[in-house]
């Protein structure tokens, strides 16, 4: 009877143990599969890329105008374009961000409907397809206030209500505002209670300490945000297809109220709108490879800073 | 006891619904320490904190009665509880410096009280530093970090950065719970110092430190305040037999 089961038992083992040993191995394998085919994507992308633009990636490349109907030279007024749209984004959006994110974290009460409301719509906010962000940048601040404000003041002269850098970058600040509302927030609380109830058991009033304690612990995560905020600003094109993106100035801009010439947008027009597109193949490469090595290093600039964060506050 | 610098007058606190501080009602002499003592979650840290009104922080809480100090009411509505905490500094379980330099935590308080100048603040950096004993360890080092500190010299930099802003009442939620043995008599012997000048009040989960520190002792149990007496007092003859059981170890 005893050795019966024993047997039973040993047989129901190794039964069980060689079917889940199989499904393991299905399961390990899939996702070692599924790991190296991104990443294999990846390289292929990267690769496809630096192989097809290095010849044409020079200084004089990315410090001289495109000529020849853009079918020769270089692209500086993109690069300068792109820097300005996202500088100008970031002095928007950040601030705004920030005093949203300060809002929620600090001030709101924990069971707000008001504040679950605002949540809500970042999130919502987050998840828009940017063509939207572009329809409605050409409607809300091209034809209402820029419109507005040429009829009120310009005598209805048109200066404003036509596509230009700072309804571009305000569309783009829209776009990414959900990104820095996020990181900032997230940077709001790790800052430890003890440090704010040391702050006000000495008399400082609530915003003597988010001035003074809160915000400067968490500038590395406001930081962070700005530059996934900028890398995500600098590789989008819907945003500014009509608020402000120019197939070609012979010219750098001037004011916010000119038009700017931007890499993303400059690629699409290159591989859709130029007169010879086989021909100009090594120039949209090139400016691929520009686009993806500025967002790349951006990217890698927020993780160094955000793990540097991580550590010091494991230490 | 004739020198009251605290009254309580039967102050009740809810955490929602949940009834933490029972009418309490008690009398805090000046320039003394008084020990509060009592087993976890009796709301001796609770009625402690509500001295300097920290448990404002604390979402739905509710406080009824009142707490005289100098014969103010400090929960009444016209009172101002940012003067409050200038007033009535506070020491933390946990030591909590900034993550700034030594001089910047102690300059703290003064610098959001207005005080710019250069020479003054100087000066009351200095002294704080002194008062809380930790001068001589420091002086030297100022602009280092105060994450650098030991525990036990980051507490007393706590107390320096509370007596910076010259409170007349220092409150002292187990100032050292966390620390050695050396650090923890350094800080008793402090506190020994500090009552010249100050009135103190000190939770501690440690009879000894309550007996070799205070001067009264007030004992708590589940959110009621069962005696308070001279701490010569509670330690030999307690009034009450829960206090009596609980200062011989037969619980808590």
């Amino acid at each position: 009877m005893n050795t019966t089961t024993t047997e039973e038992k040993s047989l129901f083992f190794a039964g069980n143990t060689k079917s889940s040993d199989l499904k393991g191995r299905l399961i390990v394998g899939s996702t070692l599969a599924a790991v190296i085919l991104i990443i294999a994507v990846l390289f292929l992308i990267i690769g496809i890329i630096v192989y097809n633009g290095w010849d044409m990636f020079s200084w004089e490349f990315i410090s001289s105008f495109p000529t020849d109907g853009m079918t020769k030279g270089g692209i500086l007024p993109a690069i300068i374009g792109t820097f300005i749209l996202v500088i100008v984004m970031s002095l928007a959006a950040v601030p705004f961000g920030t005093i949203t994110a300060l809002y929620l974290t600090e001030y709101a009460a924990e069971n707000s409907k008001f504040a679950a409301a605002v949540r809500f719509s970042v999130r919502t906010l987050a998840v828009v397809p940017s063509i939207i962000f572009g329809l409605f940048g050409l409607g809300f601040f091209i034809q209402f206030i820029g419109t507005g404000i040429d009829k009120t003041f310009n005598a209805g002269q048109l200066h404003w209500g036509q596509p230009n850098i700072l309804w571009a970058s305000l569309t783009m600040a829209l776009l990414t505002l959900p990104v820095i509302i996020v990181s900032v927030e997230e940077a709001l609380k790790t800052v430890p209670r003890e440090l704010r109830e040391a702050s006000l058991a000495l008399g400082a009033t609530k915003w003597q300490t988010i001035r003074k304690v809160v915000l400067p612990e968490s500038v590395a995560g406001i930081m962070t945000g700005t530059i996934l905020a900028v890398s995500r600003g600098a590789g989008e094109v819907a945003p500014i297809l009509f608020t402000g993106a120019a197939y070609y100035l012979a010219t750098l801009p001037k004011s916010v109220s000119d038009q700017f010439m931007n890499l993303g947008y400059h690629i699409y027009i290159m591989s859709t709108q130029s007169s010879d597109v086989e021909k100009t193949m090594p120039i949209q490469f090139a400016t691929t490879l520009v686009l993806l090595m500025l967002t790349i290093s951006l990217n890698i600039v927020a993780v160094i800073i955000r793990s540097r964060i991580r550590r010091k506050k494991v230490s | 006891m004739k020198d009251i610098k605290i009254e309580v007058n039967k102050l009740s606190l809810y955490y929602g619904e949940k009834l933490a501080l029972n009418e309490i009602s008690m009398q805090i002499p000046r320039n003394k320490v008084t020990a509060l003592i009592g087993p976890s979650g009796c709301g001796k840290s609770t009625f402690l904190r509500s001295i300097n009104r920290m448990n404002d922080l604390i979402p739905d809480v509710k406080i009824t009665g009142e707490m005289l100090v100098e014969g103010v009411n400090i929960y009444d509505k016209n009172v101002d509880v940012v003067n409050i905490r200038k007033k009535i500094g506070m020491v933390f379980q946990k030591s909590n410096p900034f993550p700034k330099s030594i001089y910047e935590n102690i300059a703290y308080g003064p610098k959001i009280n207005g005080i710019k100048d250069k020479k003054q603040l100087d000066e009351i950096v200095e002294t704080s530093l002194r008062q809380a004993a930790i001068w001589d360890e420091v002086k030297d080092r100022l602009g280092d970090s105060a994450m650098g500190l030991s525990g036990g010299q980051q507490q007393r930099l706590c107390i320096a950065r509370t007596l910076a802003v010259s409170p007349d009442i220092v409150l002292m939620d187990e100032p050292a719970s966390a620390l050695d043995p050396i650090s923890t008599s350094k800080i008793e012997e402090l506190v020994h110092q500090l009552k010249e000048q100050y009135t103190i009040i000190i939770v501690t989960h440690n009879m000894q430190q309550a007996a070799r520190t205070s001067d009264y002792t007030a004992f708590f149990y589940l959110g009621e305040l069962i005696e308070m007496d001279k701490t010569k007092s509670i330690f030999t003859k307690p009034s009450k037999k829960q206090t009596e059981d609980y200062i011989t170890g037969r619980f808590g």
